[in-house]
């Protein structure tokens, strides 16, 4: 355990130094977020009806800002290869630094979504559910997103590259996350969409740090 | 032509011969070794064997193959052909326990600009398993710890290179592998490196160093890979 502590107090010491790096996820999702209103008027009725859809797609696009640097600088740095040849098992270290990247770039999220659901004249019956989904959702982005930050190192352009690869790889997220806060809205009952997302997590949770282990052990050979 | 001992100190330099990689007193061998990159042989039919206490100097020029054979010894890059053994044990078949016994030392310093010289070396011994109480030793074997709490984003490139030779030296390892350690060096910090491997190989450790510059390593056993691709051809 201690390796894996080491790494994501590392990795959070070294998001708190650099505060601009970390600050920029949450800062897109808010002042892209805030465009809506300008865009589409404000009109309480059509800003509710696409609440959900706008503060998840949001916040898929500001978890991929954040992803290229998630091994970027340990690549560049020659760090990585260290990683990689230290006596700790590397899908675990991915999964580190996964959670350290939920807790700079994801958590944030969560924790602005509801106050720009108030923007979006999002009912009050929806925001416990979005709080749900988002915490269910967002660890998903930091996982799958891992994968292909790991896989694009090496390539020129690899943020292009990244969010080419992910983004198809987002929309189940996307989907159970946006249809939960609507079902809660509607009264359907968001609990069957939060159970799917729930599975979604727990699938990526094992699968995600394996494949992203492989992909840096190409990278650093 | 044979190039000339890198040791001028030593007076008699042990040439690498094809050594019996199966012999029992070989701790870390190599048989029929190959590496490929980017298409072309960079080496091919390599075998070395070393025994606790031994060093090997790798030599040659640029690309011929010094920075590949450290990285398939590391276990980084799979040998296109050959084995490599510890113990007689080939290391393909337990490399977890390969890692916990090397430290590697790259041509790039793993040193984060953003934390501290102690932070940084403490991150390193936290996290492949060293004891902590070893990082004051290597940072003041490195006459680094005058500088333990400067961000490492002031240290010079001689500066940054002692950073992570103290991280080669702070973890308990049998195994080094040095990639041009010297780099950038001043004279006092290369007697410190070579201190460092003395004391090593005293502890019965092994070190493989590739390097064009001379360092005073005694008794150090020669791989020359510009002469073996020579001969190869």
């Amino acid at each position: 355990m201690k390796p894996l502590a080491a790494i994501v107090a590392r990795d959070l010491r070294l998001a708190l130094r650099q505060g601009a790096d970390a600050a920029m996820a949450v800062l897109f999702f808010v002042l892209a977020v805030s465009l809506f209103p300008f865009g589409v008027g404000p009109e309480a009725n059509v800003l509710a009806r696409i609440a959900p859809g706008v503060l998840w797609v949001m916040a898929l696009l500001a978890a991929l800002l954040s992803l290229d640097r998630m091994f970027l600088a340990d690549y560049e740095d020659g760090a990585l290869e260290l990683i990689v040849l230290a006596p700790v098992s590397l899908p675990l270290v991915v999964l580190a630094k996964a959670l350290a990247h939920w807790l700079v770039a994801g958590l944030p999220l969560v924790v602005a979504a509801p106050i720009l659901a108030v923007l979006l004249q999002l009912p009050a019956e929806g925001f416990l559910t979005l709080i749900g989904a988002m915490l269910l959702g967002t660890p998903i982005l930091s996982l799958v997103g891992g994968v292909g930050a790991a896989l694009t190192l090496g390539a020129r352009r690899g943020g292009v590259l990244v969010a080419l690869l992910i983004l198809p790889l987002y929309v189940p997220a996307l989907i159970f996350g946006a249809s939960a806060v609507e079902a809660s809205l509607s009264g359907a009952g968001a609990r069957p969409h939060l159970l799917l997302l729930a599975a979604l997590l727990a699938a990526a949770l094992p699968l995600c740090p394996i494949a992203g282990a492989a992909a840096l052990r190409q990278a650093t050979e | 032509m044979r190039r000339p001992s890198l040791a001028p100190s030593d007076p008699l330099p042990r040439m690498i011969s094809p050594a019996d990689p199966a012999s029992p007193a070989a701790l870390f061998a190599g048989s029929a070794l190959a590496c490929h990159r980017g298409g072309r042989d960079v080496f091919a039919g390599l075998d070395f064997a070393l025994s606790a206490g031994d060093a090997l100097v790798l030599t040659g020029p640029n690309g011929s193959g010094k920075s590949s054979l450290l990285r398939v010894m590391a276990g980084l890059l799979p040998p296109a052909a050959g084995a490599l053994r510890w113990q007689g044990v080939a290391i393909a078949e337990d490399r977890e326990a390969h890692r916990a016994r090397l430290s590697y030392l790259g041509h790039l310093d793993a040193v984060k600009p953003a934390l501290g010289v102690a932070e940084n070396l403490r991150f390193w011994v936290d996290f492949a398993g060293g004891d902590a109480a070893a990082c004051e030793p290597a940072l003041l074997q490195f006459d680094l710890l005058e500088l333990a709490q400067l961000p490492a984003r002031y240290l010079s490139a001689g500066q940054r290179r002692r950073l992570a030779l103290a991280r080669v030296v702070a973890l308990p390892r049998a195994l080094w592998l040095l990639d041009e350690p010297s780099t950038g060096l001043d004279q006092r910090s290369v007697a410190a490196l070579e201190q460092a491997i003395a004391a090593h190989r005293a502890a019965g450790g092994i070190a493989v160093v590739s390097t064009h510059a001379a360092l005073t390593l005694a008794g150090a056993l020669h791989l020359d890979l510009g002469r073996l691709a020579e001969e190869a051809a």
